[in-house]
């Protein structure tokens, strides 16, 4: 298969980035799409230009590293993937492609396709965490959790905190990314506790490093590689409320 | 010289060592940990949850990851699950048997002590896990459900779905959020090291590179953590993470720590088949698909190649007509035998012409009989997000015919060689997780390696340290700005200056691609003296080709990842003839080393317990000069090394 | 307490839930009352009788215009904010993603196109209504007395345009409601996926019966103006 690139290319975070065409030729069905800015790159090498810097890292969809904004679509066309689980086969041949980096003023581009999203690990750092120290903990089974509640708060947990919610949100808000986390831990005994601490420490991140208001558009969640559901928004939005009423 | 290796093993009784060993060593009162630095590199299970232990006694932290956030790190990539003894299911588990369990899967080469110590403390890292939050999977009556995993006669493995990884992973990286937020750890994403400084013969920091800056950066510290994980993307092809790299490994050999075992190689025999030569990934399908699927070939060679050919499918093949090689050379285990006999036992038949896809290197992992037996919903419940994955990558869909399966190199247990107290030959220098070479021996069970990451650091290194520390509590900050820092770093920056100024032929990928080739069929599964002797003279010729040839483009001081790569790929170049070498000196096939020369009549694995009980530690001379072997003989007070048997 | 309303995103949207959800009870009211002049000219005109200048009408009002300046306003701020925090490089390719509604990513267009129709229908009848009555005058522009509503409605909507423009604000209406109804009780976190088919719904027939009931009105005076 053939395909036409349209790439965005910045040297660094202060240069003006441009979108640069590549041809890209020979490409099996099979290959997935890094693969393909892999084959890319190596021939950018080999002319002696700087290769396509993008950021991936286990390719199997878990590690989050990879982002990329294809076609309009966080981590690509299909749903409920990340872009390192995205295969050529899913394109046309001789298609044009265009790929972009995250675009939200909380996640500013480094080089090319890579963008720093420190701003995650920050809101994380604010409380998404139950405080307990090494080894001052009980047996594992003094705590019965009900399945239900296990399963529900894995299904928060599952997030792999990519940024394509607030890559994707047109107000640039990390609301699906904030409630996984949240989220999952108010569904457990043991995140429970200090459950109001949790919400209004990482809201109040959130707010500080400038990303957007929720509006409840949804989009996050189609675009989101491991489709958490926005209810984990709306148990953020009672965790939050209730927290604040209790003030 | 030769090393000086003292494991500082306790003596007394087996169950006894490690509560002896607590009491005996030193502790460092609250208010000298203030004033004591401790540099941690890397954020998976080790280095993410010694760091937050560390920083919660009150050591003052550095934490360094090469990802844009320690939650990167490839623990999180693991799937099956973390075991503990337990024994919540009542089958008779105990910290005896995961022990014995441990260093039998090991094949007899790892120290009964550390062995135990890892045992004994499984069940607290559980306990601690649950009270972090991390999402178990629980039965209906709430309490936490367990699945069995190669190995092993008893279910003892703990998980969170297929994410056992990424769930364990977060817990530690949010021990780790917690301190950052206490202000007792500091963090550096994007960042390597790229040398350890020692003074004195004691590690006195680490030279480290900005990755978006490009800028050089000193960083002193009273000891320094080496939690990098493993190397086996010498490989290039591995299901290792594209970055999971040996350097920071290779260079504390290269300042003259020991490195123990380096051939230990572990080749999962789960692995989604190699498809193309551009590819850059193997993608592992979890160990517990063994719990329920069935491993098959064809009898016939004329199924085999109607299958290639694709005049039958699979499931068109009748039951009679099929290999259930591993239930068939294995009752006793079946299709759970350890990692290292299943992947040998897939080449066997593969070697014999069986492999059933255009490659010849692949053979079937069936679901039929447990979708038969427990129906589509409970095989869809157990490992539904498996299933989706395996159909997302080969578009074949796993319910219908049989996922296509073929080892890939997946773990090394060899490493940085320790001391019972995970520290290096190098004073203040220690090593954790997969980075050492301490646990698993010459195989490593499924399960074990989670667990093992986070005994670790959580329960290990917190204590361990305190004995080397409580010695530097009058020893004033690290002064970067002496001759053993300004020559480390002279050093890096000259290797990097080097490495753009040859401006070859060859990019870093294509040299890469030539190593892995050279190390997947001379060092791979099945070794012999004709080729391991072979990869020495190719690597070392590949080495001096790529000081010559190779094409780094962009610069120093900028994001470049090609440079990144370059300078793993050199080390990866030293590692694999060192690799080579080891596997030469071994003279006997045990775990996941195979000497073709060492095998029994049935094609098993023939270990030499009159010459190689012993764990083989190496020492650096130089780049092209032979490293210097050392042996720390291993004594079995309390298990006898037998040979291994999972057949009845 | 009082800050976390206008510092927080969280409180800046219960601040949007809380008013969005009084100006659909109202809008709920008045669509109701309306619906009366299509039965009963006499009965309509109670009511409006009953709505004139007297302090709980006028009170009503007052609370009335500060909620819909409330909801305005936010949507101003929350808008401008949500832009900058959008960055100033945006993607060159976008799309609207699977399962996301067309309404939820338009809302404050919506609300400029239902402010402009607030804008006309005030002009229309409450300056000719209450305005009047408070100005202490017996009969408005138009010479009908300011309490015989069903004679300015019968007036208003004898004009095609009028009943063009109406028709195209109570659509604009029945779009920000599909989204608004089920986003307020998102917002303050009374739903789950269970119950997300179900807000839906609902969300659909509150808007519905709104477009409907309004749209009604309109068009029977309209038809009753050609015959």
């Amino acid at each position: 298969m053939n395909f036409t690139l349209k790439i965005w290319r910045q040297k660094d975070a202060k240069s003006k980035g441009e979108f640069k065409k590549y041809e890209v030729k020979d490409i099996s069905s099979d290959t997935s799409f890094l693969e393909m800015l892999d084959i890319l790159n190596n021939d950018l090498v080999h002319k002696g230009e700087e290769p396509v810097a993008f950021d991936h890292d286990c390719r199997e969809g878990i590690c989050g590293m990879c982002s990329l904004h294809i076609n309009g679509h966080a981590h690509g066309p299909e749903q409920g993937v990340t872009t390192c689980q995205i295969y050529m086969r899913q394109f046309k041949d001789g298609e044009t492609i265009v790929v972009e980096p995250w675009r939200s003023a909380a996640f500013p581009v480094i080089k090319d396709l890579v963008v720093n999203r420190g701003a995650y690990d920050q809101i994380l750092q604010a409380g998404g965490y139950v405080s307990v120290r090494t080894n001052s903990v009980p047996d594992g089974n003094a705590i019965p959790i009900a399945k239900a509640d296990a399963d529900e708060s894995m299904d928060a947990a599952a997030c792999v905190g990519c940024g394509a919610c607030a890559a994707t949100c047109k107000n640039g808000s990390a609301m699906l990314f904030v409630a996984a986390r949240v989220s999952s831990l108010a569904k457990l005994p043991q995140g429970r506790v200090e459950g109001a601490r949790r919400a209004k420490a990482m809201v109040a991140k959130m707010d500080e490093l400038g990303f957007g208001n929720c509006t409840n558009t949804g989009a996050c969640q189609a675009e989101c590689p491991k489709s958490i559901s926005i209810a984990h928004i709306a148990r953020l939005n009672r965790e939050f409320l209730s927290a604040k009423l209790e003030d | 010289m030769a090393l000086k290796l003292d494991s500082k093993i306790p003596a007394g009784e087996l169950a006894q060592k490690w509560s002896n060993h607590k009491a005996a060593i030193k502790v460092v009162s609250p208010a000298n940990k203030r004033k004591l630095d401790i540099i941690v590199v890397g954020t998976g299970l080790g280095g993410a949850s010694a760091a937050a232990s560390l920083g919660e006694l009150g050591y003052n932290v550095k934490v360094f990851c090469i990802q844009d956030s320690p939650r990167r790190a490839h623990s999180i990539a693991a799937q099956g699950g973390i075991n503990a003894a337990k024994n919540y299911q009542n089958d008779n588990d105990s910290v005896y048997r995961l022990f014995y369990d441990t260093i039998k899967g090991g094949d007899y080469r790892a120290r009964e002590a550390n062995v135990y110590r890892l045992a004994e403390v499984s069940n607290l890292i559980i306990d601690q896990c649950v009270a972090q939050g991390v999402p178990f999977a629980r039965e209906y009556g709430g309490l936490l459900a367990n699945r069995s995993f190669g190995g092993a006669q008893v279910s003892r493995t703990f998980y969170a779905r297929g994410q056992t990884g990424q769930q364990l992973l977060l817990g530690a990286y949010a021990a780790l959020n917690k301190e950052i937020h206490n202000g007792s750890v500091k963090s550096y994403p994007r960042h390597e090291m790229l040398d350890v400084v020692i003074e004195n013969g004691e590690a006195r920091g680490i030279i480290a590179r900005n990755l978006v800056t490009g800028e050089i950066e000193r960083h002193g510290a009273h000891a320094v953590v080496i939690a990098t994980g493993g190397y086996g993307n010498v490989f290039f092809l591995s299901t290792n993470a594209m970055a999971s790299n040996g350097s920071a490994a290779f260079q504390c050999y290269r300042k003259g720590a020991g490195f123990a075992n380096p051939c230990f190689t572990q080749i999962h025999p789960t692995c989604i088949p190699v498809h193309g030569t551009q590819q850059s990934k193997l993608t592992l399908m979890s160990e517990s698909l063994r719990n329920d699927g069935r491993i098959w070939v064809p009898k016939k060679l004329e199924d085999v190649q109607a299958i290639r050919s694709g005049a039958k499918k699979p499931s068109d093949i009748a039951e009679e007509d099929r290999d259930y090689y591993l239930e068939r050379r294995y009752p006793a285990f079946g299709n759970l035998v350890p990692r290292d006999v299943a992947s040998r036992a897939a080449k066997e038949r593969c070697d014999a012409g069986f492999g059933v896809n255009e490659t010849g290197l692949a053979v079937f992992l069936d679901f039929k009989t447990a979708i038969e037996r427990l129906g589509k919903d409970v095989i869809k419940q157990r490992y539904g997000n498996l299933f989706d994955m395996y159909k997302e990558i080969t578009d074949t869909d796993p319910y219908e015919q049989p996922m296509q399966i073929f080892p890939a190199v997946h773990y090394t247990m060899g490493g940085i060689w320790v001391d019972y107290n995970l520290m290096t030959t190098i004073p203040g220098l220690y090593a954790i997780g997969e980075a050492n070479f301490s646990d698993h021996g010459a195989n490593r069970l499924g399960a074990s390696a989670l667990m093992q990451g986070l005994a670790d650091g959580y329960f290990v290194l917190p204590y361990t340290i305190g004995d080397y520390l409580s010695h530097k509590i009058q020893a004033p900050k690290v002064d970067t700005s002496t001759p053993a820092f300004d020559e480390a770093e002279k050093a890096v920056r000259e290797k990097i200056e080097h490495l753009l100024s040859i401006n070859g032929k060859q990019s870093v990928d294509d040299i890469h691609k030539r190593l892995g080739h050279i190390m997947w069929e001379n060092v791979g599964m099945a070794r012999t003296k004709e080729s391991l002797t072979k990869a020495i003279a190719e690597i070392q010729a590949l080495r001096k080709e790529f000081w010559k040839d190779v094409k780094v483009v962009g610069t120093a001081d900028s994001f470049n990842v090609e440079l990144e790569k370059a300078l793993r790929l050199a080390d990866f170049l030293e590692l694999g003839e060192l690799m080579a070498r080891d596997a030469l000196n071994r003279e006997e096939s045990c775990g996941g080393h195979f000497r073709s020369e060492h095998q029994t009549e049935e094609g098993e694995a023939k270990r030499d317990d009159e010459n190689f009980v012993y764990a083989a530690v190496w020492e650096y001379k130089g780049m092209d000069a032979e490293p210097e072997l050392t042996k720390e003989p291993l004594n079995f007070e309390f298990v006898h090394p037998a040979q291994r048997n999972y057949k009845d | 307490m009082s800050c976390f309303l206008s510092n927080s995103s969280l409180g800046r949207k219960l601040v949007m839930s809380i008013s969005g959800c009084f100006l659909v009870l109202f809008i709920l009211f008045h669509m109701s009352m309306n619906v009366v002049a299509i039965i009963s000219a006499d009965g309509y005109n109670a009511i409006c009788g009953f709505l004139g200048a007297n302090w709980y009408a006028l009170a009503g009002t007052a609370v009335l215009a500060l909620g819909v300046l409330v909801h305005f306003v936010y949507a101003i701020i929350l808008t401008i904010q949500n832009r900058r925090a959008r960055g100033n490089v945006r993607y060159s390719v976008t799309v609207t993603e699977k399962g996301v509604d067309w309404a939820s990513k338009n809302m404050l267009a919506l609300g400029f196109v239902i402010v402009l129709g607030l804008g006309l229908h005030l002009y229309n009848f409450w300056a000719k209504m209450q305005l009047v009555e408070l100005l202490g005058g017996h009969t408005n522009a138009l010479g009908y007395s300011p309490a015989d509503g069903v004679a300015l409605i019968r007036y208003t909507f004898s004009q095609w345009y009028y009943v063009a423009l109406y028709l195209v604000w109570f659509v604009a209406l029945w779009f920000h409601l599909t989204h608004g109804v089920w986003s307020m009780f998102q917002t303050v976190g009374w739903a789950n996926d269970t119950w997300y088919p179900r807000l839906k719904c609902l969300s659909n027939i509150v808007a519905t019966l709104v477009f409907l009931g309004f749209a009604a009105v309109v068009v029977a005076f309209f038809v009753s103006s050609l015959l």
